[in-house]
C-alpha cells in the first residue's frame, strides 16, 4: 500500500489530479454546514445576477437561485451518482466476469455472446433506450449508465479471471475440498481485485460525465433538484445573454472530470504490472497452509508422501 | 478476402438478433398498462381488454417478439404518434443528418488525432510532444456539450463568424457552402474528445514501432527521416491504431446525441431525445435498432480495412 502511494505521488500530473479532487471533495462534504443560501429558494427579483455581486459569490440563476449553493449542492449529486453507478457497474459486472472466466465452457459461452451483443449497442443507444422504458429521473439515469458499463467490466474480468482459473493454487483449493463458492471469494477475487480497482478508476470519470450528460438532456435530475448536468442544460437556454450560468457548471464538470481521469490514469499506471512500476504482485494463493513442524527434508524419490492427514 | 466479407456479414446475423431481443426486452420493462394509458383512468375492463386484442397485448411475449421483428424486416418500424408519420421515414431522414455531422467529426478526429500522435511521438519529451499532451489532456476532459456551448459564445456571439445553431440558413440556404459554415462548429466539437484518445493511442503505438529494429536499419541506410515516420513507422503503426478508430467511431455517434442538441441539428440522436420526453415509445424503440444495426456493419468494414492492411489476420 506504501509502495503503491509512493508509485501513485511520484507522477506529478496523478498528484495535481488528487489534489484538486481532494480540495472538490472537501468542499463537497462541507456544503451542509457552510452558510449558504437554500439552493432551491427562488427570488425572482434577484434573477441572473452577475457573479461577485453581494450575498452572491456566483451570482443567482434564471430563477434568482444562488449558483454558488446550487454548484456545491449540484456536485455533491453529480458525484455521488457518478461513483454510485461506477460501484454497481464494477459490482455486477465483474461478477459476471469472474462467474464466466472461472466456470469456462458452456457458461462462459453463453455469457460472453450476451456481452458481446450488448457491446455492439453504441453505448448512448442503450442507455437512451433503458431510460425511455423507465423514465426520465436521475434514479433510471444512474440505472442506465450503471447497465451500460456492465458489460466492460465483464469482458475485462473474464479476461484475467479465465488466465488466473488454471493457475495451481485454484487447482490446489479445488483439491483441498473448497467448493466453487468459497474458491472464487477466497482465492479468485482477491487476484482480480486490483484489476477491478484498475478499471473503476478508469471508468469513473467516464460515468460522473455520462450521467451529467443524461441530466444535461433532460433525461436525468428532474427539477427543481439540481445536478451539474441539469444546471448546464438550464443555464443553455440563457447562453446568450447571461453565460455564466452555463459557465459555472461546466467548468466544474471539467475540473472533476479531469482530476479522476488524472488520478485513474496514475492510479493504473502504479498497478498495472504491464507496465512494469510493480506495485501489484503476482497472483499468489490466499490460503495459506498451516505447516506443524519444520519443512521434511527432500529425497531421492519423485514423489515421496509423508504421514498423510487430513 | 471476398469470402472473410461473407464471413464477417453471416457473424452479424446473430448479433443484429441479439440487438434486436434486448431493445424488445428493454421495452418491455416498461411499467403499467399501455391500454389503460391510451383509454384513461376511466376506461371500463371491457374495452381495456378490447384495446389489448387489437394491440396484440394478449399474446405472449415470444409471439409478440417475432410479429414485431417480422414487421421490422418488412420495413413497417409502426407509425409515431407524436410526429404521425411512420417511423422508418423520419428514422432515414434524420439519419442523414447525423451521418454528414458524424461522418465528418469522425474523419476530423482521424486525421488529427493520427497527426498529433505522430508528431507527438516523433518528438518525443520535445516542446511539441508536451503541448500536444497538454491539449490532449484538455481535449478529453471537457465535456462536449460544454466546448459546444462555449465554442457558440465565442465563434457565433463575440465573433459572429458562424452560425449559431442548424444544419441550413433559414433564408437562402441550402447549398454546400452553407451547409459547411453550419457544420464547422458541432464537428469541431463532436471530434474533440475522440481526437484527444486517437492522438493518445497513436502516440503509444508509434513509440512502440520507432524502438522495433527495422526503423533503425531504415535510419541507418539514410532514408529521409520524414519518410521512416509517415512511411515506415506509421504503416506499421496503423494496424493498432485502427482498432481504436472503430472503437472511437461508436462514440463520435454516441456523443452525437449532446451536439445534436447544443446545436440544434436536425439528427436522429435529437429525435430520440425528443422521442422519449414525448414518450413516443415506437420511434425510440425503431431508432435504437436502426441505428444500431448501421453500427454493427460499420464495425464489420472496420474489420476488413484491419484485415487488408495486417496480412497476420487470417481471412
Amino acid at each position: 500500500m506504501r509502495v503503491f502511494a509512493a508509485l501513485l505521488f511520484r507522477n506529478r500530473l496523478a498528484a495535481f489530479g488528487a489534489v484538486v479532487l481532494g480540495l472538490i471533495l472537501i468542499l463537497v462534504l462541507l456544503t451542509p454546514l457552510l452558510p449558504l443560501p437554500d439552493p432551491d429558494q427562488t427570488s425572482t427579483g434577484d434573477r441572473f445576477l452577475r457573479p461577485l455581486s453581494p450575498g452572491h459569490l456566483l451570482g443567482t440563476d434564471h430563477l434568482g437561485r444562488d449558483l454558488l449553493a446550487r454548484l456545491l449542492h449540484g456536485t455533491r449529486l453529480s458525484l455521488a451518482v457518478g461513483a454510485a453507478a461506477a460501484l454497481i457497474a464494477a459490482t455486477i459486472g465483474s461478477s459476471i466476469g469472474i462467474v464466466a472466466g472461472y466456470f469456462g465452457g458452456r457458461i462462459d459461452n453463453v455469457i460472453m455472446r450476451f456481452v458481446d451483443m450488448l457491446m455492439a449497442f453504441p453505448y448512448i443507444l442503450l442507455a437512451l433506450a433503458i431510460v425511455a422504458a423507465l423514465g426520465p429521473g436521475l434514479m433510471n439515469a444512474l440505472i442506465a449508465v450503471a447497465a451500460v458499463n456492465v458489460p466492460f467490466f465483464a469482458r475485462n474480468i473474464r479476461g484475467i479471471a479465465v488466465g488466473l482459473a488454471g493457475r495451481e493454487f485454484i487447482d490446489a483449493a479445488r483439491l483441498s475440498g473448497m467448493g466453487h463458492g468459497r474458491i472464487i471469494l477466497t482465492e479468485l477475487l482477491p487476484n482480480v481485485l486490483p484489476v477491478i480497482v484498475i478499471a473503476m478508476s478508469t471508468t469513473v470519470g467516464w460515468m460522473i460525465l455520462e450521467t451529467a450528460g443524461l441530466s444535461f438532456l433532460g433525461l436525468g435530475s428532474q427539477p427543481p433538484q439540481a445536478d451539474l448536468g441539469s444546471m448546464l442544460g438550464e443555464g443553455r437556454s440563457a447562453l446568450i445573454s447571461h453565460p455564466h450560468t452555463s459557465v459555472v457548471p461546466g467548468v466544474m464538470i471539467f475540473l472533476i472530470v479531469m482530476s479522476v481521469n488524472l488520478l485513474g490514469d496514475g492510479v493504473r499506471d502504479a498497478l498495472d504490472p504491464r507496465l512494469r512500476s510493480g506495485a501489484l504482485s503476482r497472483p499468489q494463493a490466499m490460503t495459506r497452509v498451516a505447516r506443524t513442524g519444520a519443512v521434511p527434508a527432500a529425497t531421492e524419490d519423485l514423489l515421496a508422501i509423508q504421514e498423510l492427514e487430513t | 478476402m471476398g469470402g472473410y466479407i461473407a464471413k464477417r456479414l453471416i457473424s452479424a446475423i446473430p448479433v443484429l438478433l441479439g440487438i434486436t431481443i434486448i431493445v424488445f426486452l428493454i421495452m418491455s420493462l416498461i411499467p403499467g398498462d399501455p391500454a389503460t394509458a391510451i383509454l384513461g383512468s376511466y376506461a371500463t375492463p371491457e374495452n381495456v381488454e378490447k384495446l389489448n386484442r387489437d394491440l396484440g397485448l394478449d399474446k405472449p411475449m415470444v409471439q409478440r417478439y417475432f410479429i414485431w421483428l417480422g414487421n421490422m424486416l418488412t420495413g413497417d418500424f409502426g407509425r409515431s404518434f407524436s410526429l404521425n408519420r411512420p417511423v422508418l421515414d423520419e428514422i432515414v431522414e434524420r439519419f442523414g443528418a447525423t451521418l454528414v455531422l458524424a461522418g465528418t467529426s469522425f474523419v476530423l478526429c482521424s486525421l488529427l488525432g493520427i497527426l498529433a500522435g505522430v508528431v507527438s511521438a516523433a518528438r518525443q519529451y520535445g516542446a511539441a510532444d508536451k503541448l500536444i499532451t497538454l491539449v490532449v489532456l484538455i481535449g478529453i476532459s471537457v465535456p462536449s456539450f460544454f466546448l459546444g456551448m462555449m465554442m457558440i459564445l465565442l465563434f457565433a456571439v463575440e465573433l459572429r463568424w458562424l452560425p449559431v445553431s442548424g444544419m441550413y440558413a433559414i433564408y437562402g440556404g441550402g447549398d454546400l457552402p452553407d451547409l459547411l459554415r453550419h457544420l464547422i462548429m458541432p464537428a469541431l466539437a463532436l471530434a474533440a474528445v475522440a481526437t484527444g484518445v486517437i492522438a493518445r493511442l497513436s502516440r503509444a503505438a508509434m513509440l512502440e514501432v520507432l524502438r522495433q529494429d527495422y526503423i533503425r536499419t531504415a535510419r541507418a541506410k539514410g532514408v529521409r527521416e520524414s519518410r521512416v515516420i509517415w512511411g515506415h513507422a506509421l504503416r506499421a503503426a496503423m494496424v493498432s491504431i485502427i482498432p481504436v478508430l472503430g472503437i472511437q467511431a461508436g462514440f463520435v455517434l454516441s456523443g452525437a446525441v449532446y451536439i445534436e442538441i447544443v446545436f440544434q441539428w436536425p439528427g436522429v440522436g435529437r429525435m430520440l431525445v425528443d422521442a422519449i420526453l414525448k414518450r413516443d415509445l415506437l420511434l425510440v424503440q425503431g431508432g435504437v435498432v436502426f441505428v444500431a444495426a448501421c453500427y454493427v456493419f460499420f464495425n464489420i468494414a472496420v474489420d476488413v480495412a484491419q484485415a487488408m492492411l495486417d496480412p497476420r489476420i487470417k481471412t
